[in-house]
């Protein structure tokens, strides 16, 4: 870690919407001092300038899901001494994660004119399955103060204050009712990592786990309790199998529910 | 006048808001937002959920309109006077650089300051709570905002009539009824309000609301509606050798099946009136020219709760439920000369998937109790 002069950073993007490299963008007030601190080297959602490698912080975006996306991310973590993944699809595979249960050639000639033009992976997984991944930042996007701290902490050398614990936790703290318990709205928040700050639940709305499974998440319970509020398999594998569903223990849970198999009882 | 019972206008509650903000205070009382009555500042009695009543059961509740139109004709709702005195989030300091040799720091410990603030229809559970988070912020070690607001808050209590169905005070002997803390105590009569006064405060603010005394009958009548209430409630803990029973258990089954439910999302304890337990987190800018000490609530369900040197030391749901209950119903005692819990039933509405303290705590103590029995019988028969 650079005590004296800037930290080199390199923004990357893999399978992804630019979301969270758009949260970089978006901080503006802290753009500035960020700008002081770390010497943006290599970000091309930003400025078409590259500077060399090797860099001092990487922030990857996006899930692996083509052969050429496979062998790049290694060359990534060659270049980088400290990397960091943003955002649901280079932590958990994303939305596209969704692929892995489905059949991407059909998927392929279904909706391209020439789909022998494209080469995709069978899978849509998270960098952390293909590279030693320094620092896992969740959501759907990324908070940018989240992302912030983390900037923070590896600029100061310490640990990043990004907690584990559920989104009911921000929820209560900011004295909101209860969406499952007050109207009935089937919500994800007590299996859900925090960070967004409880923004559904804030509007009245369930919380989809845009932030992924917390520490301690327990879908199998919350699951049976949505069943016994009249809530269905299909719709329940729906909700796991979000933007985080190939993140254990969301996909075993989805799995479990997708098989006719399994009894709770 | 202090302890006789008084007989107020229904109109004069109107009154007592008007007067409590004259005197400088933030009314903060019962109102209707998002589905639920909350705490929240209200500047007349019109925003008082008048005619509404609250239906709750483990991991339910719902709004109901009522059939008359009382004011406070409901329980306690997700949140309690502890949001007010010790916030969700405060700021405990902050340290900045000033680039002079010695000191090299300035600190920063100013908080915001405390807010003066009357409590209208606090009942008597949230006033038992009030006396344990006395002990906990406000006894040799005093949190200063805690202190602060504490001192100058009024408490204008409302004792319960009408228990809600996860309500069990009276087995934990902290209501219906409101015997002490209160400056003002009342009870909601169909065409007017009892009023007590328990303090030096609260006499002077009754006699500024045309109080007539109370006859016998209005006497009777209260005494009636609050025995009753005691004889209603939707819950109920034997808390016979209860403490002892639940420390003397750490390995019994059920504690097992618990876990098995419980999500870990901390609900329970962060509506529960009496949980004091907060996380330290220091801030850094990124210059690393300025750096904050924040406060906030925390859990024993979350995992870093239990984080040290050596890793996590309840690393399991059943670890940590075992711990929340056995220390809010027995560890406290030894702690704080009081049971941990005083029976407002809020962890029991507002756990997401309706775990009951109540049911949980007897399923252990009877199976507990009832091999006692058997253990006993079976001694008395070999002899
Ligand atoms: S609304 Fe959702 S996130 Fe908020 S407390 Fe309820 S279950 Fe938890
Ligand atoms: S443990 Fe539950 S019932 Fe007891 S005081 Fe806390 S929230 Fe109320
Ligand atoms: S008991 Fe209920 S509210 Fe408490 S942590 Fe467990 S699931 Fe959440």
């Amino acid at each position: 870690m650079p005590v004296d002069g800037q930290a080199k950073l390199a923004v990357y993007k893999f399978s992804s919407c630019d979301g969270c490299q758009l949260s970089i963008l978006d901080l503006e007030d802290e753009l500035l001092a960020l700008a002081e601190r770390v010497k943006i080297a290599y970000f091309l959602e930003a400025r078409r300038h590259v500077d060399p490698g090797p860099y001092d912080v990487g922030l990857v975006e996006g899930s692996i899901s083509t052969p050429e996306e496979a062998e790049r991310i290694i060359d990534v973590r060659r270049e980088c001494k400290f990397l960091v993944t943003i955002g649901a699809c280079a932590t958990s595979g994303g939305i596209q994660a969704l692929r892995n249960w489905a059949d991407v050639e059909e998927y392929k000639r279904t909706v391209y004119a020439h789909p022998d033009y494209i080469r995709s992976l069978d899978t849509a997984t998270p960098v952390a399955a293909h590279v030693l991944v320094d620092f896992e930042l969740r959501g759907c996007p990324v908070n940018k103060y989240q992302l912030l701290e983390v900037l923070g902490a590896y600029l100061t050398g310490r640990r990043p204050q990004i907690p584990t614990y559920s989104v009911c936790m921000e929820c209560k703290r900011s004295g909101n009712v209860c969406v499952m318990v007050a109207h009935g709205t089937p919500c994800l928040g007590p299996i859900t990592q925090a960070g967004c700050g409880a923004l559904c639940p804030s509007y009245h709305r369930g919380c989809y786990a845009c932030f992924g499974p917390s520490d301690s998440a327990g879908p199998r319970s919350l699951c049976r309790f949505f069943m016994e509020r009249g809530l269905a398999r299909p719709d329940i594998v729906r909700m796991l199998r979000g933007f985080n569903g190939y993140l254990e223990p969301f996909k075993q849970t989805s799995d479990e529910y997708e098989s006719d198999h399994i009894r709770y009882g | 006048m202090v302890g006789n019972l008084y007989i107020i206008e229904k109109a004069r509650l109107d009154d007592l808001i008007r007067l409590l903000r004259e005197d400088g205070c933030r009314v903060v009382g019962p109102t209707i937002r998002d589905g639920a009555i909350v705490f929240d500042e209200i500047a007349s009695a019109e925003q008082l959920p008048r005619g509404w009543t609250d239906v709750q059961e483990a991991g339910h509740y719902r709004l109901e309109r009522r059939t008359d139109d009382a004011y406070f004709g409901y329980v306690v709702g997700p949140y309690s006077c502890k949001r007010y005195l010790f916030p969700p989030r405060q700021r405990l300091f902050s340290i900045t650089r000033n680039g002079r040799p010695l000191s090299g720091f300035d600190v920063d410990v100013t908080s915001a300051s405390p807010p003066r603030i009357a409590f209208l229809g606090v009942r008597a559970c949230d006033l038992a709570a009030l006396e344990i988070q006395d002990r906990v912020f406000n006894a040799e070690y005093a949190d200063p905002y805690y202190r602060d607001v504490r001192r100058s808050a009024v408490l204008i209590a409302v004792n319960c009539s009408e228990p809600g169905g996860t309500c069990f005070c009276s087995s934990m002997q902290t209501g219906p009824r409101c015997t002490r803390l209160f400056d003002l105590a009342l009870t909601e009569l169909p065409a007017a309000f009892a009023a007590e006064a328990g303090t030096e405060r609260g006499r002077a603010l009754l006699e500024r609301l045309s109080p007539q005394p109370a006859d016998r009958n209005v006497q009777h009548l209260v005494e009636l509606m609050l025995e009753s209430a005691a004889e209603h409630m939707g819950r109920a803990l034997d808390t016979r050798e209860l403490p002892e029973i639940l420390l003397q258990n750490p390995e019994h089954p059920h504690w097992n099946r618990v876990a098995e439910r419980c999500l870990a999302c901390a609900n329970c304890t962060l509506s529960c009136p009496t949980c004091f337990c907060s996380n330290v987190e220091d801030s850094t800018d990124l210059g690393g020219s300025r750096a904050e000490r924040w406060r906030s609530w925390g859990s024993c369900f979350t995992l870093e709760f239990s984080y040290h040197t050596g890793g996590f030391s309840r690393s399991s749901v059943r670890a940590r439920y075992r711990q929340w209950l056995t220390h809010k119903l027995a560890g406290w005692h030894e702690q704080f000369g009081m049971s941990g819990c005083v029976g407002c039933g809020r962890c029991i509405t507002w756990c997401p998937v309706g775990i009951d303290v109540t049911k949980e705590a007897t399923t252990i103590a009877d199976d507990v109790r009832r091999a006692d029995v058997a253990e006993r019988g079976a001694r008395e028969r070999s002899r």
